[in-house]
């Protein structure tokens, strides 16, 4: 898994099912990724929902955050519609995983990411990165903490 | 993690404020897990509420849950009047009727001065109150609805798993 210092790889992905967002496109703001295992987990400890109640402190940081699974642009897009998700899921979809994997949080023998968060600078280093338990939603204060630290 | 801010006489409490126990919620009042935790920390305090010192801290997930905000006003504003609690139960304890109208309703059925209480909705006090309990819970590390915290320390674990803990203590 990257750590603090490492240069965030550069990526591709799929936003919506027209829409590509390429990492380096956002040199000059930081960036917080959360690579998660699946979109449709329960609604009220759901990860992303939680992320998404908190856009506007994100934003103070001048923070985009961006989510990050295996599943298709047209299942993030479903997802992100009965969410009402108001920030980009990217689908690590093909070749499968290979975000993940440049990142080291992939988890292979369940064809997921695993749950991890990288806190990039605006010059695209990561300064701050979390593994979880899968299982666990980490919640948003080690984002704040990391960002408040970039200050 | 760590609860940030301590409790302080800026929170709802209820219980024994002097008691070696503090239990913190944050809770959304639309959730339906708070809604079903609800109940069961009622009896939680009808039992033991003289050892424990209750605090309610406000998590509205308001993009999810539409009258998440407006009822934390509600309980807010009751609260102006020294009725956060009664508000507070009466919005848990009919849960699928939330409504915008139903909140006055509510205010009347408590016998709250109801033009103020409407005025004090609007008031940015109380928005501020709201929001500073919401982040308070983000620097906190809730990740989700309800979150409790014992003694100032995340507990893992919803309210039965936490009355379970009681009783074994």
């Amino acid at each position: 898994m990257l750590q603090k210092n490492d240069v965030a790889p550069d990526f591709t992905l799929y936003a919506t099912p027209d829409q590509k967002i390429k990492l380096s496109e956002f040199k000059g703001h930081n960036v917080i990724l959360a690579f998660y295992p699946a979109d449709w987990s329960p609604v009220c400890s759901d990860q992303m929902a939680l992320y998404n109640e908190m856009l506007k402190y994100f934003k103070k940081y001048d923070a985009e955050i961006m989510g990050i699974s295996v599943d298709s642009k047209w299942c993030h897009l479903a997802f992100a519609q009965s969410r009402k998700l108001h920030f980009p899921l990217l689908a690590d979809f093909e070749a499968k995983g290979e975000v993940a994997k440049k990142y080291g949080v992939y988890d292979d023998d369940e064809g997921e990411c695993k749950r991890a968060l990288f806190v990039i600078d605006k010059e695209g280093v990561i300064q701050w990165s979390y593994l979880s338990p899968t299982a666990v939603n980490p919640g948003a204060d080690g984002i704040i903490e990391a960002l408040e630290n970039l200050k | 993690m760590s609860l940030k801010p301590k409790v302080s006489d800026r929170d709802h409490i209820q219980g024994n404020n002097s008691a070696d126990l503090t239990i913190v919620e944050y809770g959304d009042y639309q959730c339906p897990h708070c809604g079903a935790a609800h109940p069961i920390l009622k009896e939680m305090m009808a039992e033991l509420g003289a050892q424990i010192r209750f605090v309610f801290r406000n998590f509205p997930l308001s993009e999810m849950h539409e009258y998440a905000r407006p009822a934390a006003l509600a309980a807010e504003a009751a609260a102006l009047q020294g009725k956060f609690w009664e508000m507070h139960d009466a919005i848990y304890d009919n849960q699928q009727n939330l409504s915008t109208r139903f909140f006055v309703d509510l205010a009347e059925q408590l016998n709250l001065d109801v033009e103020q209480f409407k005025n004090d909705m609007q008031k940015e006090s109380l928005e501020e109150k709201v929001e500073g309990d919401f982040e308070s819970g983000m620097m906190s590390g809730v990740n989700g609805t309800p979150t409790f915290f014992v003694n100032g320390q995340k507990f893992d674990g919803g309210a039965e798993d936490l009355v379970q803990m009681l009783h074994e203590n």
